[in-house]
Order: structure tokens, then C-alpha cells, then sequence
């Protein structure tokens, strides 16, 4: 199966490289860019076909090394 | 002073650190790979700065999970100094040996120039030889050196007195201009700067040599 991890910055947490896209944006002719935030996707392949565990195990690997829950949060998802 | 320089896959300023260690101390340092599980006794352990494991994921990220960290994190528990400079204090705030996060520059751009730090204490190791409030040179060369803390975390270091240098001008936009910060028990430096590239005439400078020689009193 395979879980989906999302890592996105916090609220609050000054991201240069989305604001440097914000502006590549507009100077490409997008208009109404209220703001762009980076973030980062992981997709996991995991066996065996319990989610829940699968889910928890993810979770523990987001939590100890995808993120640095200083400045970002995380989210899974079990996709397929 | 006995003393490890610690190398990683990516490290590449351990050169001149382990040089600067030599030339100061007079022993040359233990170099430990980071596939080592035996770190030996030392009074002084450095992180040296380079690109652990390309950046990937993010500076220090992964470097920073490795076994070898858990023995450098018993070594500072039991009080050796540790001093971890550019990719090396990225290594242990991602380790959780200091607080915060080295994050993108502000602007964008990798910054490798000679700047001016404010020495901010003078009670720790590491700082001892120079006088607080004391503008000292220092080279940096580093992409990710943007310091963030949350506010709490912040109130702390500046009230325990654990911002060790601030930028005079700040060239990175790291919080409160920090350029360097100690652990709560201050035997663990981690700075953006490289102090180990101003240590004799020939570098053009000696303003890295006091936080080599102090590190070396204090345990000697």
C-alpha cells in the first residue's frame, strides 16, 4: 500500500522560496496570487495491508525525520 | 586538548578544522567517520561544516540522525564541549542539541564573504577569550544560516544569555540577527560563521583563534 506524507510550514514561518515562485508567477501574467507556500509530498511504498498500523508507522517516520516540527507541519494519508 | 573532528558523507570544511585544532592545540584531532560507533575520549568534539548528505531533505537533516549522533549527545551530556559550525550547527539544532532551525537565506542566495559578529557572552568555553560586546571577523559560506526559533524559545536564549554572536549586519535574515548560540549548559556552540579560517596571519586574520585557545584553557 501507499501513504502520502505532506509536509507543509507552519503558519507564521517565513518561506523565501514560496514568496520567490509568488513572484515568478506574477511576472509570468498570474493575476490574484494571494500568496505561495513550498511545501514538500513523500510517497510511500509499505507492506502488508493493515492501514492502521501502516498509518501509525508513518506517522512515527514524518514525526522523526520528513519534518522538523519546528517550523512544519505533516500530514498522512493512506493513498492505495 | 584532545579533541574529534567529525566527518560525514558531504562534510568538506574538516580540512581546515582539523587543521586549525592542530596548530592550536598541538595535538592533531581524532577524525571520525560518521559510520564509527566508538567516539573516543575527548575533551572537544567538532561538527564541521560542508554538505551532509547534499542538504537533502533538509541541512543536516539526515546526518543528523545517525548512531554516531547519540554518542556525540552522551559526550555533551556528561559535559565535553561540542562545537558544531555551519553544516555542524544545522547537524545538531536538527539533532535537537540546540533549539531552532537554520532555514534558506532570505534571499535566496548562498553568501560566501567575510562578515562582523558582536561577541554577545563571554561565559561559556568557547567565548571566554574574547570581551563581551567585543566586533570580531569572521568568514561565512552558507546557503541556509536563516536562524528561526519560536518566540518562547527565543525569550529563552536571550534570557539565559545564550546568543553567543550576532551578525553587526545581518546578511542571511536570521531572527534577532543570531549568528551563534549555546546549549543550556553552554558546552555546546553551534555558529554559522567559521572561525576555524582566522586563525593565523596568513588567513588574514586571528579573530577565530580565541574561541579555539579559551575552549583549550578551559579544559586544560
Amino acid at each position: 500500500m501507499k501513504a502520502r506524507v505532506t509536509v507543509t510550514l507552519k503558519n507564521g514561518v517565513l518561506d523565501p522560496q514560496g514568496k520567490a515562485i509568488e513572484g515568478a508567477l506574477g511576472s509570468l501574467g498570474f493575476a490574484g496570487i494571494g500568496g505561495v507556500r513550498q511545501g514538500k509530498v513523500f510517497d510511500i511504498e509499505i507492506a502488508g495491508t493493515d492501514t492502521e498500523k501502516a498509518k501509525a508507522e508513518v506517522e512515527a517516520m514524518a514525526a522523526k525525520l520528513l519534518a522538523n516540527t519546528v517550523i512544519e507541519n505533516y500530514r498522512v494519508e493512506i493513498v492505495g | 586538548m584532545k579533541s574529534a573532528v567529525v566527518v560525514f558523507p558531504g562534510s568538506n570544511r574538516e580540512r581546515d578544522m582539523i587543521a586549525a585544532l592542530e596548530k592550536i592545540s598541538g595535538h592533531r584531532p581524532a577524525v571520525i567517520w560518521h559510520g564509527d560507533h566508538d567516539l573516543p575520549k575527548v575533551d572537544l568534539i567538532v561538527i564541521p561544516g560542508g554538505f551532509s548528505y547534499g542538504d537533502y531533505l533538509r541541512s543536516g537533516a539526515i546526518a543528523a540522525r545517525e548512531p554516531i549522533m547519540d554518542g556525540i549527545r552522551r559526550e555533551a551530556e556528561r559535559g565535553v564541549a561540542v562545537l558544531g559550525v555551519c553544516n555542524g550547527f544545522q547537524i545538531l539544532c536538527e539533532a535537537g542539541l540546540l533549539p531552532g532551525v537554520l532555514m534558506r537565506n532570505a534571499g535566496l542566495r548562498f553568501i560566501c564573504k567575510e562578515v562582523e559578529l558582536r561577541v554577545e557572552t563571554t561565559a561559556s568555553a568557547f567565548t571566554a577569550g574574547y570581551s563581551k560586546g567585543q566586533v570580531v571577523r569572521s568568514p561565512v559560506a552558507h546557503g541556509d544560516g536563516n536562524y528561526r526559533a519560536d518566540d518562547e524559545t527565543l525569550a529563552r536564549l536571550k534570557g539565559e544569555d545564550r546568543i553567543a554572536f550576532r551578525y553587526i549586519s545581518n546578511p542571511n535574515g536570521s531572527i534577532d540577527d543570531i549568528a551563534g548560540i549555546l546549549s543550556e549548559k553552554r558546552n555546546i556552540l553551534g555558529m554559522m560563521p567559521h572561525p576555524e579560517n582566522l586563525i593565523e596571519p596568513l588567513n588574514g586574520g586571528l579573530d577565530g583563534r580565541p574561541l579555539f585557545e579559551s575552549a583549550l584553557r578551559a579544559v586544560a
